[in-house]
């Protein structure tokens, strides 16, 4: 399909790349107490060799939901994937059987979860847990090279004394050490696409910078795609190269991140930069969006954005007319919402704020 | 951990200590131990002086405490009120191995099964499976346990009256002649294969509900979504990541229940007539023998003890995240 | 598709912020949304957007009514309990009332014998039914009195800590290294039985202790919250707090383990009473009437069946109960039902 963001201009202009991961029109509810909720609603988008996807957005939004469903673990009794394509290589993910999906998983399409502590089994060691995730990829290999292969891998992340390290069990870890042994796992069969699933919010800001090493060691090591789900914009700077917005289950705006920073074309992502304090200059007021994300039980008809929109100003159409994602101004940018061109010409205040790291 | 056990160990002995003196003045304060001998008329004034004599009866409580302490331990315990000749250690000494074969029988099954009914409930959650287990699991903690040994002793008993086969036997712990080595056990067996039917019921239904609720914490834990993730079997999650952590809990808990059922099973050893702890203190009690009632007591305090350690050690092995020293 | 103009009915200034530089767009405040738009378009109640907001109690009604068994239970449970209030309006025979002619018969409809009569021609049903009574009588007591001594042990031990909280616990761990049934049938044996009250006591005795032990639990947890920190800085003594402040928060699982220990009670009532150490004739008890029948069993089966059966009933009732109020008073419980 055409019309979706290009990757970042990093890559070679001349031809673009296959993507290594399709989700198109990927619908994910579940059933509870008190309805269903439409968690994942119409979500599309690509993710290309070698590139980092920052998807952004608040609790609720659908980010983790999408990735999980997609990988098949999401419970399916409550849970349930009522339509769309995933297509990961040429192989739709959704129609795969359980068998081919459980290959994958941990082999070419690995994750990394956001509570490192609760997210590695207590009673059994960290060196056990990363040298099953090698053995039950590559059967052919001992026992011993795996436990090698583990130990050097828990150097690359940058875990002190990995030999030692080894034989510890994850209470023994810190918080950092933990989420580095996560990623140590993550990578260890050299994963095609590598899903970070708020791999810093756990932790204290201080060992963030750690992990953010980590992570680009990881992507340097294993050259893999890399999803990065977040709602932390400074980590979105950092990190990725393009950039998906969700909303109560939507994609509201895709685009690569410099134009992201620089010129939102969706009143909620201007709205979230707003909302961020300035560093370089005095604010007298925090500036957040008012009102509360939508439930996702009962969502109101048209935009999902609406009622807490400052563009919308209560027009009819963002009341009944549910906005498509679509291109707006240069080629890769696409946004929903009706009225995304009157945004046009405006800069975040952030474009002028020193980002560390941010290239250009 | 060797410490550890150590340390634990030598905690128990104050509580012993205090377990001794709440089972004595507990005891004693309730009633006077010679109340209904001295209104038996076939009991002589003589015989009664005589027993107050040996048991230093007419001195106050706390030499009296201090007495029965030394024959505890030094002399078996002493004898029982009326017969002098005898030591409770050894009637003790006789029926405790009858009491820990039908109390291993029974919970070393109940666990298994409970565990493995538990596992399947969770796996298999709100299935047809489930519903079943878990209105087995409601029957069984709403059935008292004397009627539910009635019944298949009932049961049991017409089967042989109808059909004229004896799987198992009814009641006794052996029968007359019940041979050695291997035919001796098998005999043992039969016999102590109803009674334990019985105990295993209750501990079915709570190793069954507990193990579920565990296996359904962890299964929904992070932990196990990792291994998912990882690609791992499910078979493999299911045993080797879930199964060792909901074990846990259910492990320590059995220990403790074993201490328990030493002295638990009284109802079912009388219905079913074997001679293990539970008959021999029901007739001390219905004789009012002080003593035998104080020593039996002591004994089962210390099995709950000991098996509350062994709990304790057990739940620190299993679990690495607890580590004593 | 890309539209530029709005809506042709309504008209507005463009959105546009303030100069160049700047370039932030303003954010409305609430107010300003508001304020902005035109007549007749509320957002706040358009469809979709309402919350009905619940309280605790409510949240709690609703799901233990949606708990089918313990709704049920709830129904039979009092069917049950009405019997035993009743019990002389509704039992054919009186209950001690022997006939010889017609004694030892099955289950019968004929005669009004619903459940048969026992060796001395005495009506079963009757005896079962004011069996009911019995049992109900001791369990309630029991119940109330464990509740009240356990809560509050419980409480001060977990509202005081320190070393009232260490003597508490240890003689209650003390009370918990003796084997209950046998230290029931130790004070039985001893203090003398039969009438229903005095077993009432005797199993109150030994009852609290997990009630304790739960009770200490919450207040433990309870005492850190702000509110008894912003009660203390009010001035309010220990006890107005922990019973008027802490106390209601912790009422869930009393009321769940309350009604749990009304099924032990009565199990526990019924085994003392079969071993002849509880509850004596005249006063009647299920417990009583199986032990009676033991020794018939073989051939009048229904002696030990209906007595047992009935407690089975009632303890499964109150299981159930539990089991569902469980499910409404504790919210760290989902169940997800697809």
């Amino acid at each position: 399909m055409t019309g979706f963001a290009t990757p970042s201009t990093r890559l070679s202009a001349e031809r673009v790349p296959e993507p290594i991961l399709s989700i198109r029109d990927l619908v994910v509810e579940f059933a509870t107490e008190d309805g269903v909720v439409h968690a994942v609603d119409g979500v599309t988008y690509d993710v290309f060799p070698g590139e980092t996807l920052g998807i952004v957005g608040e609790s609720g939004s659908g980010k983790s939901v999408s990735q999980l469903a997609i990988l098949g673990l999401i419970p399916q009794p409550p849970g349930r994937i009522l339509r769309g394509e995933a297509d990961f290589q040429g192989r739709d993910l959704l129609k795969m059987s359980k068998k081919d999906l459980r290959r994958l998983r941990g082999g070419e399409v690995a994750m990394v979860f956001q509570d490192p502590m609760t997210s590695l089994n207590p009673v059994l060691k960290i060196g056990e847990q990363i040298a099953e995730a090698i053995q039950v990829h590559q059967e052919d290999v001992s026992g011993k090279a795996a436990k090698e292969r583990t130990i050097a891998l828990l150097k690359v992340v940058g875990v002190p004394n990995p030999d030692r390290r080894y034989d510890q069990y994850p209470h023994e870890f810190s918080g950092g050490m933990r989420q580095r042994a996560m990623i140590a796992m993550a990578i260890a069969n050299e994963p095609k696409l590598l899903i970070a699933d708020e791999p810093t919010t756990a932790l204290d800001v201080t060992i963030q910078a750690q992990i953010l090493e980590a992570l680009k060691k990881a992507q340097e090591e294993s050259h893999a795609a890399t999803i990065l789900i977040t709602h932390d914009l400074g980590l979105i700077a950092e990190l990725a190269d393009r950039v998906v917005v969700m909303y109560a289950g939507k994609v509201v705006e895709l685009t690569d991140v410099q134009t992201l920073f620089a010129a939102p074309r969706h009143p909620y992502t201007v709205g979230l930069m707003d909302s961020l304090p300035r560093l370089t200059a005095d604010e007298e007021w925090l500036r957040p969006i008012p009102g509360q994300p939508p439930s996702l039980i009962s969502r109101p008809p048209g935009c999902p954005f609406h009622p807490r929109c400052f563009l919308s100003q209560g027009r009819a159409r963002c009341r009944t007319e549910e906005p498509p994602l679509r291109k707006i101004g240069r080629d890769g940018h696409l946004s929903a919402c009706h009225f995304a061109e009157e945004l046009e010409g405006h800069t975040s205040k952030l474009v002028n704020e020193p980002v560390a790291g941010a290239t250009s | 951990m060797v410490t550890y056990i150590v340390r634990r160990l030598l905690y128990s002995i104050p509580v012993l200590f205090a377990a001794s003196v709440l089972i004595f003045f507990t005891v004693t304060a309730v009633g006077d131990p010679l109340a209904n001998l001295k209104q038996n008329p076939l009991f002589s004034q003589q015989t009664i002086h005589n027993i107050q004599e040996r048991k230093h009866l007419n001195d106050p409580l706390t030499t009296q405490y201090a007495y029965w302490v030394k024959d505890a331990v030094t002399n078996k315990f002493g004898s029982p009120l009326l017969q002098p000749g005898t030591k409770i250690w050894n009637d003790l000494k006789r029926v405790i191995p009858h009491t820990l074969q039908l109390v291993l029988l029974a919970e070393i099954l109940a666990l298994i099964v409970g565990v493995a009914i538990g596992v399947y409930s969770a796996i298999r959650q709100y299935s047809i499976f489930d519903y079943a287990a878990t209105t087995f699991s409601f029957l069984g903690f709403a059935m008292p346990v004397f009627w539910l040994a009635l019944m298949l002793q009932i049961l049991f008993t017409n089967i042989f009256i109808k059909w004229h086969v004896r799987i198992f036997y009814t009641s006794g712990l052996s029968s007359q002649d019940p041979g050695s080595g291997i035919h001796f056990w098998i005999d043992r067996l039969q016999h102590l294969a109803i009674p334990a039917m019985t105990l295993m019921l209750l501990s079915i239904a709570q190793y069954g509900r507990f193990m579920r609720a565990s296996m359904l914490e962890v299964i929904n834990s992070d932990y196990v979504r990792t291994a998912r993730a990882k690609g791992l079997p499910e078979r493999t999650v299911t045993l080797k990541h879930a199964l060792r952590n909901a074990l846990i809990p259910v492990v320590t808990v059995s220990a403790i229940n074993f201490g328990a059922l030493i002295g638990g099973a009284v109802i079912t050893e009388s219905i079913f007539q074997l001679d293990g702890m539970g008959p021999y203190f029901l007739n001390a009690l219905f004789n009012q023998d002080a003593y035998v009632v104080m020593a039996w007591l002591m004994v089962s305090a210390t099995a709950i003890i000991i098996f509350n350690v062994i709990a304790d050690v057990l739940y620190g092995y299993i679990d690495p995240r607890i580590r004593y020293d | 598709m890309t539209e530029t103009t709005p809506d042709s009915d309504v008209k507005f200034p463009p959105v546009v912020g303030a100069g160049p530089d700047e370039a932030t767009i303003s954010p409305a405040t609430p107010g300003a949304a508001v304020a902005d738009l035109p007549d007749g378009v509320d957002l706040v109640h358009e469809h979709g957007l309402e919350f009905k907001s619940r309280s605790q109690w409510a949240y709690a009604r609703r799901r233990f009514f949606r708990h089918r068994l313990a709704m049920a239970s709830f129904v039979v449970l009092m069917i049950i309990l009405l019997a035993g209030v009743f019990a002389p309006l509704i039992t054919p025979y009186p209950f001690a009332a022997q006939d010889f002619a017609h004694s030892g018969q099955p289950p019968t409809f004929k005669a009004h014998h619903y459940f048969g009569t026992d060796v001395l021609g005495r009506d079963y049903f009757s005896r079962v039914v004011y069996g009911i009574r019995t049992s109900a009588k001791v369990a309630l007591i029991v119940t109330l009195v464990s509740t009240i001594v356990g809560t509050i042990i419980g409480a001060v031990a977990g509202y005081y800590t320190g070393w009232v909280d260490n003597i508490l616990m240890r003689f209650t761990d003390l009370i918990l290294t003796l084997p209950a049934l046998a230290l029931l049938l130790t004070a039985a044996a001893f203090l003398g039985t039969g009438n229903p009250t005095r077993v009432a006591f005797i199993l109150a005795l030994l009852f609290w202790t997990g009630l304790a032990r739960i009770v200490r639990g919450s207040f433990l947890s309870l005492r850190e919250k702000e509110f008894v920190e912003a009660a203390k800085a009010a001035g309010s003594g220990d006890l107005r707090i922990m019973f008027r402040h802490m106390l209601p928060n912790a009422v869930g699982p009393i009321v769940v383990n309350a009604t749990l220990i009304v099924g032990i009670a009565i199990l526990t009532e019924a085994a003392l009473s079969f071993l002849g150490f509880g509850i004596q004739p005249p006063n009647p008890s299920l417990g009583k009437l199986i032990s009676d029948g033991q020794d018939v069993s073989s051939s009048m089966w229904w002696l030990v069946t209906f007595p047992g059966l009935t407690i089975v009933l009632i303890v499964l009732c109150i299981n159930f109960i539990g089991d569902g109020l469980r499910d409404a008073l504790d919210p760290t419980q989902r169940r997800t039902r697809a």
